[in-house]
């Protein structure tokens, strides 16, 4: 008996309150859309392997490029992790039963899905080209595609991830078992709960741009509209706020999952513990102040560009640390290179070019050149695919097992993690080169001269497909093929894997006492000591 | 090859001579943004390398075969303040280094020839102090420093010279700066990349930078007849701006000669700057910005003046010095900023012939 089989049908479900069976709802439903957002990227790609604009016109185009925008952000990067590992996770993690909130735990998938298929409707009838992030005056006086659905399925899509973020912060601050101080969490919850902070902060700001944007458009309040006195430049400022802590938001998830994984791996505790878990507040903190580093060529004052410059460098030191606390958790370890430490090694190689190119554009210099061009496009899927989605495929793959039971076959797992490493580089590589020449972004067609590098970007997107195709395929198979895992297949130290494989209902028969550190492989010898004694 | 498939072979040649790996440096800015580009990827490629090597040679000496049991280290402070200091370091020295790039970029200096430029959809408006007037070109002479004043019609440009590492939005309401000088005669891209509807991608054109002396042979070749300041005075004149702004002492509107530059005194109080924005502002909301003993009579220009218009305007009075003329036949030579002593002498001289042609 576990929760997959505890009670069947539909409803069972679609009703459900338990985390891991949402967790697994989401897990659906965002492979889903990410499907949708990477068909439009190969949309996207195929037009760009020819200088002209043809095989779609540019209105069709800008809607492409949008809807990929909107459907990657708002309902697969910024749900990804939490929603489906964290939602999974998160409670067993800690030794508890569920998350605080149930209900709110399945309103907010509702929400997810109400905000998805919107966007969904939005796409097919008549789409929205206004970029993913809904410039104004663009967005409110000069074009007349669906600016209001779009807006208000990413307003509905917050509002979930609102409540998600709520959930996390109240479940980690009640429901910790005994024992289970904060500096005994595993670093995936520290890093989730700093996530969470800038979910239930940030979000509100966004949804508020929103309802400006909405009223500019139906009743021209005029708060961004120049000729009455207001502002183009504070839409950007409001919607900032928001978009670069969300980018936090997506990637700090992903950050706990290769923490988790690299100390599994090595069979060695986390080098560095508490810098690696305030690594993850730091970045949650200085994360609110770097907004206006997307704004430095948009007139602001000289002085405002100086602040958020400097600012925007202090928010790069902590995923430094990041990463060279990971490489030292190698350091003296036992490693072995199983599919999640394969995605791991990858998401360490592309995060650290990711970040490092970020620090081009929050040097104010240098930003005047790069800034809206193919670099930042580059810069940014380095981050967020390189990174979190490299993450995200270590994390399902790590607890693939704990899930459904079942293992996932290793060695063409590891194959797809190879392929989806190399399509990976060619497709975004060619982009930094593309953007250093001064090829702009969001264009359906360019100079002649930039065709040799948008070919090997599109030629590795393809490579990068299939990458993506092969573990939905081999997944599948293995919920009914695949080796019956056991309790805890990596030998990993977490509380979610001291109990069976897929998970009570209840998640643990009896509540865990926390009575070692995070991460403690001797404790776990001496756990099957005890069992090999009892057994004997 | 070639005999294996001719299509290919083309395609190939075509690629290899058509093929880019680093922009044009045309500006005197863009060698000084190249090295600090250099230095950032070489830390880069340095960090990159460490971490690399770091993860390799680990992955080596403690793989699960050779290192059968892992030896548990809580962590070491000496290392993590190493890896937390030296980077917030060379991120400082980047940070400083950008800084001064970014403050050479957005400060002109004080004796650059002004040219506007208004972004619309989806086109690229360049106005010459000397009348000329294009459209998706800018045609720049080598040697001078060159300061973009910037505005939009209608939503978010971003006017973006790549071969002079250069780029700034074009905003509605509101003017932005960038400086350049151009170093090496050629056919440069300009490209809009701040994305701006349908067309975005058509918003392109060509930088030309001139020699000066060929840069004065296309300055004679493109005048219009008349000089910016003497379109705006035309516009002035058929706006009847004369009316009350004119020399009178019981004028209704104050005296507008020498008034750029200069401090002035509001009545909500406090003083304000007369430059570009201001005089722009004040035309279009004037009701914001009465200058003190004026009543609030000035009805708005807006919807009334075309951007181009609003600049044609500002031009003139921005080189409007004590001899204040409203009709419209002027001796064009007094409204040249050679004669005004105001405006920068080297602009003057072609702007200067290019206006005794008439």
């Amino acid at each position: 008996m576990n929760y997959l089989t505890k009670e069947n049908g539909l409803l069972s479900w679609l009703l459900t309150g338990d985390h891991k069976r949402i967790a697994i709802l989401y897990l659906i439903s965002l492979s889903f859309f990410f499907f949708i957002g990477g068909a439009l990227a190969g949309l996207i790609r195929l037009e760009l392997l020819t200088p002209q604009a043809d095989l779609m016109a540019t209105d069709t185009y800008n809607k492409v490029f949008t809807m990929h925008g909107v459907i990657m952000i708002f309902f697969f990067l910024v749900p990804s992790v939490p929603a489906t590992i964290g939602n999974f996770l998160i409670p067993m993690m800690i030794g508890a039963k569920d998350l605080a909130l149930p209900k709110i735990n399945l309103l907010s998938w509702y929400l997810y899905m109400a905000g998805g298929l919107l966007a969904l409707y939005t796409m097919m009838t008549g789409g929205v080209d206004t970029g993913w992030t809904f410039t104004t005056p663009l967005s409110t006086h000069y074009v007349n595609t669906n600016v209001l659905t779009t807006g208000l399925a990413a307003f509905i899509a917050g509002f979930s991830s609102i409540f998600t973020g709520l959930n996390f912060i109240v479940t980690i601050h009640k429901m910790r078992c005994p024992g289970m101080t904060w500096f005994k969490l595993p670093l995936f919850v520290w890093s989730n709960y700093a996530a969470a902070v800038l979910m239930v902060l940030a979000t509100p700001v966004v949804a508020i741009a929103i309802v400006l944007i909405a009223l500019e458009r139906t009743i021209g309040i005029g708060v961004f509209d120049p000729t009455k006195g207001g502002d183009p430049l504070l839409f950007q400022h409001l919607f900032w706020f928001y978009s670069h802590p969300a980018v936090y938001i997506m990637i700090l998830p992903g950050m706990g999952v290769i923490s988790e994984v690299i100390s599994t791996f090595s069979r060695k505790r986390v080098f560095g513990y508490t810098a690696v878990a305030f690594s993850s507040v730091a970045i949650a903190i200085f994360g609110f102040f770097v907004w206006a580093h997307h704004m430095f060529i948009m007139g602001i004052s000289n002085y405002a560009v100086i602040v958020f410059s400097l600012l925007t460098m202090l928010v790069a030191v902590p995923s430094a640390i990041k990463i060279f606390n990971w490489t030292f958790t190698l350091y003296k370890g036992s490693i072995t290179f199983e599919t999640p430490m394969l995605y791991a090694f990858g998401f360490m190689g592309l995060f650290t070019i990711g970040g490092l190119t970020g620090v081009f554009l929050g040097v104010s210099g240098t930003d005047i050149h790069l800034t809206e061009t193919y670099f930042i496009v580059a810069h940014f899927h380095f981050v967020m695919v390189g990174g979190m989605l490299m993450a995200f495929l270590s994390g399902i793959h790590f607890w693939w097992p704990k899930m459904t039971g079942r293992m996932y076959p290793e060695k063409i797992s590891q194959l797809a993690a190879v392929v989806t490493f190399i399509g990976f580089n060619f497709t975004f590589f060619p982009q930094f080169i593309l953007g250093t020449l001064g090829m702009p972004r969001r264009y359906a067609s360019y100079p002649p001269e930039f065709q040799v590098l948008n070919v090997f970007s599109t030629a590795g997107a393809s490579i990068l497909g299939v990458g993506y195709l092969l573990p939905v395929l081999y997944l599948t198979w293995s919920l009914k093929y695949g080796a019956v895992a056991g309790n805890n297949p990596w030998q990993a130290t977490g509380l979610e894997w001291q109990t069976q494989s897929p998970p009570l209902t209840e998640n643990f028969a009896v509540t865990p006492i926390m009575d070692h550190e995070a991460y403690d492989y001797e404790w776990l010898e001496g756990q099957k000591a005890k069992e090999v004694a009892s057994v004997g | 090859m070639s005999h294996i498939s001719p299509v290919l072979w083309q395609f190939l040649v075509k690629w290899m001579t058509d093929f880019a790996l680093f922009p044009p440096e045309a500006s005197k800015i863009a060698p000084q943004m190249d090295a600090l580009y250099f230095f950032m990827v070489l830390v880069s490629l340095i960090g990159l390398t460490i971490v690399i090597l770091l993860v390799t040679s680990f992955s080596i000496l403690y793989n699960k075969e050779r290192h059968p049991v892992a030896i548990q280290v809580e962590g070491s402070t000496l290392l993590e303040a190493t890896w937390t200091i030296i980077p917030l370091g060379l991120f400082l020295v980047m940070f400083v280094w950008g800084a001064l790039i970014y403050f050479r970029v957005y400060n002109p200096p004080a004796n650059s020839m002004n040219i506007y430029v208004v972004g619309k959809q989806w086109m690229w408006k360049a106005e010459h102090p000397g009348g000329q007037h294009e459209i998706n070109s800018l045609h720049v002479p080598t040697g001078r420093a060159i300061q973009l004043t910037l505005i939009s019609q209608d939503v978010f440009h971003s006017f973006s010279i790549p071969a002079f590492r250069v780029k700034r939005e074009a905003i509605p309401g509101r003017y932005t700066t960038v400086y350049f000088e151009a170093t090496v005669p050629g056919t440069y891209h300009l490209f809009c990349t701040q994305y701006c509807g349908t067309e975005h991608s058509h918003m392109i054109g060509d930088v030309v930078v001139l020699p000066p002396k060929d840069y004065q042979k296309w300055l004679n070749e493109s005048t219009s007849g008349m000089s910016l300041a003497q379109n705006g005075e035309r516009l002035f004149a058929s706006l009847s701006c004369a009316a009350c702004h004119n020399t009178r002492p019981d004028a209704r509107g104050p005296n507008l000669a020498n008034v750029y530059g200069a401090k002035l005194a509001l009545t909500s109080g406090g003083t304000v700057l007369a430059d570009d924005a201001y005089l722009r502002e004040a035309i279009l909301n004037p009701s914001q910005h009465v200058t003190q003993g004026f009543a609030p009579i000035m009805p708005t220009y807006q919807g009334q003046v075309s951007e181009e218009g609003v600049i044609a305007l500002v031009e003139y009075i921005k080189n409007l010095n004590s001899d204040y003329r409203i009709q419209q036949t002027t001796n064009t030579t007094d409204l040249l900023p050679e004669g005004e002593g105001k405006a920068v002498p080297a602009v003057a001289a072609p702007a200067k012939s290019g206006m005794v042609k008439q």
